[in-house]
């Protein structure tokens, strides 16, 4: 069973952390978490998110949440702001989740197949 | 939706709306009265009679984006599908408590599904939103407060490595309720 002593740890090595970097994050990952986006599982989406990015120690991304922007029949939608530059992707289920944050987070390339517009 | 833990999610996200500094959320299982109840409490804006009447119509919605809100409608026929019932108390400036109870061995009870899935979206998601939750399975339980969680994590409650952890925690807590 997990302690909360080990929470007391994690906590202080996640304040060390992030305590090296100041400012605000360089890339947003926003979940579209409407009734819509969590019907067609936004849930599983925003968790992957989350999940890949505590495992692989990136820093500097942050993951936030838009609610419905009326693109419903292609939800999960996820933006990615990096500066300027923002990516529609469509249908971004766990799997697609992943691949952009291989493909897109860390690499800087975005994957033109699953983008959309609004 | 498949799982109650959707509903609330997405209830939950009415609360924010709102503008919720705070959101109670209790799941209330009783094996012998054979009974489940969720309620989804919140400090926000509220409704008055008329918006509350129009919140249970499918084809109310103050959003803008899209002619329909269905988040409540779809609970309300959920628990109404089993025999159960759904109400809202609510009043502007007062905050709004949603109830819905379910005949809980019902061939069409939606399951509670993912408890740790959806607290884990919620904390992740909303730092600044005070968020008590506890599951009750008849005489064993489970609470998690962020105000309590606050006093060990401080302002790294909403990390991502933080967030996966207790996801973890959750899940374990809500598997050992099961009998
Ligand atoms: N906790 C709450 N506090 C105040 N107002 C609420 C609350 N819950 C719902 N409402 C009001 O009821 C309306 C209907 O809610 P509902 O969740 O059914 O649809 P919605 O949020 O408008 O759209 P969506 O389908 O994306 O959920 C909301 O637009 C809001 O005005
Ligand atoms: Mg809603």
């Amino acid at each position: 069973m997990k302690s909360i002593e080990e929470l007391r740890r994690l906590r202080e090595e996640v304040r060390q952390m992030t305590k090296l970097r100041e400012g605000s994050p360089e890339i947003k990952i926003i979940v579209g978490m409407g009734t819509c986006g969590i019907a067609a599982g936004a849930r599983e989406t925003l968790n992957t998110f989350v999940q890949e990015v505590a495992e692989q120690s990136i820093e500097g991304v942050s993951v936030t949440q838009s609610g419905c922007v009326g693109l419903c029949d292609r939800e999960p939608i996820v933006e990615v702001q990096h500066g300027a530059e923002r990516t529609i992707y469509a249908r971004v289920t766990p799997e697609r989740a992943r691949r952009i944050v291989t493909e897109h987070i860390k690499g800087g390339r975005t994957i033109a197949e699953w983008i959309t517009r609004n | 939706m498949e799982e109650l833990a959707l509903h609330i999610l997405d209830l939950v996200q009415n609360c924010v709306e709102a503008q919720a500094s705070w959101v109670y959320i209790r799941v209330a299982e009783d094996p012998a009265l054979n009974t489940l109840s969720v309620s989804i409490e919140d400090n926000g804006r509220g409704m008055n009679e008329e918006q509350q009447a129009r919140a249970i119509d499918p084809f109310y919605t103050t959003r803008t984006t899209r002619k329909v809100g269905l988040g409540i409608p779809l609970l309300k026929a959920a628990a109404e599908d089993t025999g159960g019932s759904f109400t809202i108390t609510s009043a502007p400036g007062r905050g709004t408590l949603i109830e819905a109870s379910f005949v809980r061995d019902h061939i069409d009870r939606v399951p509670v599904g993912n408890m740790a899935d959806t607290l884990s979206a919620l904390l992740a998601l909303h730092n600044n939103i005070e968020l008590r939750y506890e599951h009750v399975v008849g005489d064993r339980s489970f609470c998690l407060s962020t105000a309590v969680l606050r006093e060990i994590c401080g302002d790294e409650l909403s990390h991502p490595r933080i967030v996966s952890w207790l996801r973890s925690y959750i899940s374990e807590q809500e598997n050992s309720l099961e009998v």
